[in-house]
């Protein structure tokens, strides 16, 4: 599946089909630190991600302390 | 997973709460932990004029959203900070939203209006540009508040954004701040309300509070804030929320339940110590206010 990934802008292959928990860890990426959109659609830890998905992985974690 | 109100498919699983949601359910959700944040804290009235603090980012504009939607009459205020592109593209997305939904938006620039930007600051501070970002946010939010009367400014802190002040608060014993953490900052002479609505929701949450309500926010992270100390701490506990899910709410709602009281006496000898700015008549503890004398050191004075 293409994966693209923020901060910096980039994306990834990553051969599916596997569940978006696993693809977090197979990336070393904290699943409190990102929300994980395939297509349009946001998606639970437990989703089965397709070998021919497109996936969003999107950090939320911001800014300064003001 | 299945949403634990209708048994539909969900779209966001929230570990601390042990719950997963639909998509309607969880704009449900983050719409009632708003309206219990501001009840239970007390934060705003039914008829106040909320001046809601904008940046472009997820948050901000999901407070804006979450305000209006449950019926407050909130505006925006969007401050140009001078950050190259990345202040370009949060202008446009702070616009985008305004325009789109019909609300109104106040905008100031730092450099246009006063002469100065948050590079420039940084600069000649040698002091990292987050010190300098919050500190003119803190004015000018206030200030405008005040000049165009509105009764309390409503900023997009988060969970996870008190969590990580808090940690550092704790690490260095700054009581004085520990005094002032608080989800409401009643008014004083020359200060309006200040509100967290947010307080309830973590960042997770509020980007995907965005992406359903199609709210275009600004996804990058600023890039003066890369590696400071916030955004470090932050790492820290979500490392340990992955682990533990709800130490972040604990720790900040126990805080605020059990600790915060032994630290407000700090606070309110500070704020008992005011005078007036020689050169903007805000409040101040010296001759010349930190805003003003940041203003004057980064060449807009």
């Amino acid at each position: 599946m293409r994966v693209l990934l923020r901060n910096p802008r980039r994306e990834v292959e990553v051969p599916g089909p596997l569940t978006v928990a696993a693809l977090l860890a197979r990336l070393d990426l904290n699943p409190e630190s990102v929300l994980v959109i395939c297509g349009d659609t946001l998606v639970t830890r437990d989703a089965r991600l397709a070998d021919r998905d497109t996936v969003e992985i999107r950090p939320v974690m911001s800014g300064g302390a003001a | 997973m299945k949403c634990r109100v209708c048994r539909g498919p969900a779209v966001i699983d929230i570990r601390r709460h042990n719950a997963a949601f639909c998509d309607q359910h969880f704009l449900h959700h983050c719409r009632e932990q708003v309206r219990r944040a501001v009840k239970d804290h007390q934060m705003l009235l039914e008829d106040d004029r909320v001046l809601v603090a904008v940046s472009g980012g997820k948050d901000s504009l999901a407070l804006w959203d979450l305000l209006v939607e449950l019926g407050y009459d909130a505006d925006g205020l969007y401050l140009g900070l001078g950050i190259g592109d990345y202040s370009d593209r949060s202008t446009d997305a702070a616009r985008a939203y305004a325009a789109e939904r019909g609300h109104k938006l106040h905008e100031v620039d730092l450099a246009a209006d006063y002469g100065y930007d948050i590079p420039s600051a940084a600069a000649a501070t040698h002091r990292a540009p987050c010190g300098a970002c919050g500190l003119s946010k803190r004015h000018l939010f206030n200030t405008v508040a005040i000049e165009r009367g509105y009764d309390v400014v409503a900023t997009g802190h988060n969970l996870d954004d008190e969590a990580a002040v808090l940690l550092g608060n704790v690490m260095r014993w700054e009581t004085g701040y520990l005094g002032r953490q608080q989800p409401v900052l009643p008014d004083a002479p020359g200060f309006v309300r200040k509100v967290k609505p947010l307080i309830r929701l973590g960042e997770r949450e509020m980007a995907a509070y965005c992406v359903l309500r199609g709210i275009d926010y600004i996804v990058e992270e600023c890039p003066m804030a890369e590696g400071n100390r916030h955004l470090g701490y932050k790492e820290v506990l979500n490392a340990l929320e992955d682990r533990s899910p709800g130490t972040k709410s604990a720790f900040v709602f126990g805080f605020l339940d059990r600790v915060h009281e032994r630290f407000a006496g700090d606070a309110g000898a500070e704020r008992a110590e005011l005078g007036e700015c020689s050169v903007c008549g805000s409040p101040t503890t010296g001759d010349v206010c930190a805003f003003c004398r940041l203003r004057e050191r980064a060449g807009g004075g």
